[in-house]
């Protein structure tokens, strides 16, 4: 942009502002990986910034904890869905199967969970209050009487006590399985990261689509293939929804979709697609033959993980990169001037 | 015993409204404190006669005993940052003050013909006397204040010419926690640790906070940050401890030029306008506030700021957005999403038995 003189800016530009914008464009261009017109159109894009420096902080959340505990709570939550509606249905091994998944997937989240925080001996301040504005106070009551159900429903299931409060246990932890399941992507969603952000009203989508994937998937590796009819069509309507939204979330969203295709998220998502899809190819094609079956779970299961590291790793790209919070940003307020949309006032006063 | 926590005005039951987003006129009493709460203090950091001296710096780091650490924020090290004479390089758990540095350069017109358009070669010492300027207004700036435009272009780097065809300027800026009035922090707090204080601020308590770490990526100005040998997480208190007792903030205190000035936020709203209206009508064109309109994404900052550039040059967003705004949103996502892995489980079981 040329500015006048007596324009806000008067052609001020950082003393070594031309050469370091040529570098940041090399580089840019450079990291590119074959992308669509869109994504060149991307690279075009000036901003300024402080010295490359990033302006949100990234998250802290450590990896492979926090990836690892959204895969096992989805797998978790929709396990105990197909454990309480098997049990309802007449099918003993899927219902035993699910049991053991959710009770299984629930206690390695927690574990997981509590080993993120800075301060494991206090996680029980998670219940000190209840915040609908903080996801993790919700998720917090969410997973509380999930893996408290879900994990005693599978003990009992192991011991064979009491089978009634077994049923009555199932049906608990199946009540907040989807909620589980589906909370994680408003976790990531409602912070200032701009590639988690921008696909908010999508990302509880693909993580529910991607908990059936790999609910469906797991219960399908160890249930005899007679009876695991429902996991099949679980895990098959998981995987495309999976795909479905994924997609969106990685073209609707200009710049900030970025992250999604390029370096190691982009690989990890690539990948994550390619096991997902043939996942369910196979079930579709094979999963009423045990090899079949243990082949096209695993793959499913593959596929909702690194769907789950892709798009956490895609969050921290999009936010040690100044770009992604700064052009869009700059595009909001253009676009808002421009057509006086409604919407905030700029937190520029001239 | 579990209530539900301050966050923002919502949900406390002050505010019918539940407001995430937009102006709130007492955020305060909207907390939960009773009417006879002081009224809410704030920082205006007015760039403009920051000298970069980093006395904000040292006092905070002095009072409030945070430890040494890098540009990068690992601890125990001295290290340059190699970029420029900041090297403090951002804020973080163990930096709560942050003195940006940039250096500028522009190209201006010479006193020599030319054959472009008129006006080109004017003679009158460069861009920050803008048209139309008259003697009288001249005469009124010079009067008004040692640090008006035309004293600074005369003994200062800042807009002085140095008699080549460019002009080098510093800009400093000291940066700080925002204390939003809808504060991402505060809103996505899980342990209630981060709290509204009855001055309007908001502060960690340290011995509730579990260390979760989701204020962090939820500030929009990447302000809290986690110590990573404690676990828990930092930031600005606007000196709690002294405010209480009836002391101003130590930075605010120890800045020789009341570049960063405390007191209560209406107060220095209008001050910040005042400032500004001054250094237009002096020519400073590219004077601007930062965080004062209390309609903009975060429904206006407690510490606000005037700079002499765009935002981003500071290294702050040009337009921060509350993540909460777009939380019933993404909650409607999530139960819909819920509902259709029920829909679809049930569904799977629906169909003849093989």
């Amino acid at each position: 942009m040329t500015e006048g003189l007596t324009a806000p800016g008067a052609g001020w530009r950082r003393a070594d502002g031309p050469a370091a914008e040529a570098r940041g464009k090399r580089r840019r261009k450079g990291g590119r990986r074959g992308g669509g017109g869109e994504v060149a159109m991307v690279d075009d894009a000036t901003f300024t910034s402080y010295y490359g420096r990033p302006i949100i902080k990234p998250p802290v959340w450590k990896s492979p904890d926090v990836p690892l505990y959204l895969f096992l709570g989805g797998m978790a939550g929709s396990s105990s869905i197909l454990a309480a509606v098997a049990d309802v249905t007449g099918r003993p091994t899927l219902t035993r199967v699910g049991r053991y998944t959710a009770g299984g997937g629930a206690l390695a989240s927690v574990v997981f969970l509590i080993h993120d925080l800075g301060r494991p001996e206090r996680f029980l301040h998670m219940l000190r209050v209840f915040k609908p504005t903080s996801p993790l106070s919700v998720g917090s009551y969410i997973l509380a009487p999930f893996s408290g159900a879900a994990a005693a429903t599978a003990a009992v299931e192991l011991l064979g006590w009491f089978p009634r409060l077994k049923r009555l246990g199932g049906v608990g932890s199946a009540l907040f399985g989807g909620p589980l399941a589906t909370y994680t992507g408003v976790l990531l969603a409602n912070t200032a990261v701009p590639s988690w952000h921008a696909a908010h009203d999508q990302l509880p989508y693909v993580f529910g689509g991607s908990a059936m994937a790999a609910g469906g998937g797991v219960t399908m590796l160890f249930t005899p293939v007679a009876e695991a009819a429902p996991s099949r069509r679980t895990a098959v309507a998981g995987a495309a929804i999976e795909l479905a939204v994924m997609h969106r979330v990685e073209h609707d969203h200009g710049i900030v979709s970025e992250p999604y295709l390029e370096g190691r998220p982009g690989t990890l998502l690539r990948a994550a697609k390619a096991c997902t899809a043939a996942g369910a190819a196979l079930t579709v094609v094979a999963g009423r033959r045990r090899a079949g079956a243990v082949v096209a779970g695993l793959l499913l299961a593959a596929g909702s993980l690194l769907t789950r590291f892709g798009v956490f790793e895609a969050g921290l790209v999009s936010a040690r990169d100044p770009k992604y919070t700064v052009v869009p940003q700059r595009e909001r307020l253009a676009a808002r001037e421009a057509a006086a949309l409604d919407g905030h006032a700029p937190t520029i006063t001239r | 015993m579990t209530t539900i926590s301050s966050a923002s005005a919502a949900f406390t039951g002050n505010d019918p409204e539940n407001r995430l987003f937009g102006p709130v006129p007492d955020v305060t009493g909207q907390s939960g404190y009773d009417g006879d709460h002081p009224a809410r203090v704030g920082f205006f950091t007015d760039t403009s006669v920051c000298i970069g001296c980093k006395a904000c710096e040292v006092a905070c780091k002095e009072w409030n005993t945070l430890p040494m650490d890098d540009a990068n924020g690992v601890r125990d090290v001295i290290g340059l940052s190699g970029m420029s004479y900041d090297n403090t390089g951002q804020l973080g758990a163990n930096s709560w003050r942050h003195v940006a540095f940039i250096e500028q350069a522009r190209t201006v017109d010479l006193p020599m013909p030319t054959f472009g358009r008129p006006g080109d070669d004017r003679h009158d010492g460069g861009p920050s006397v803008p048209e139309g300027e008259n003697d009288e207004s001249l005469a009124r700036a010079q009067q008004s204040s040692v640090l008006n435009a035309e004293a600074l272009s005369e003994f200062d780097p800042q807009t002085g010419q140095t008699g080549t065809d460019k002009q080098i300027r510093w800009l400093m800026s000291s940066d700080v926690c925002k204390h939003c009035t809808h504060a991402g922090c505060l809103d996505v707090c899980p342990t209630g640790a981060l709290f509204r204080t009855e001055f309007g601020t908001v502060v960690v308590q340290g011995d509730i906070c579990n260390g979760c770490g989701y204020c962090v990526p939820s500030c929009p100005y990447g302000v809290i940050d986690q110590r990573k040998d404690d676990g828990r997480v930092f930031k600005c208190t606007m000196c709690y401890d002294r405010l209480t007792d009836g002391l101003q903030p130590a930075c605010a205190t120890a800045c020789p030029t009341q570049s960063i000035q405390f007191g209560n936020l209406d107060e220095l709203q209008a001050r910040a306008d005042a400032r500004l209206a001054t250094l237009k009508s002096q020519g400073v064109e590219t004077a601007r506030l930062y965080g004062r309109d209390e309609d903009d994404g975060v429904g206006g900052a407690g510490a606000f700021f005037l700079l002499l550039d765009e935002p981003e040059v500071y290294g702050l967003p040009p337009d921060p957005v509350v993540t909460t705004r777009d939380l019933p949103s993404m909650w409607r996502a999530a139960a819909a999403g819920a509902a259709m892995i029920a829909g679809v489980v049930i569904s799977s079981f629906v169909g003849r038995r093989p």
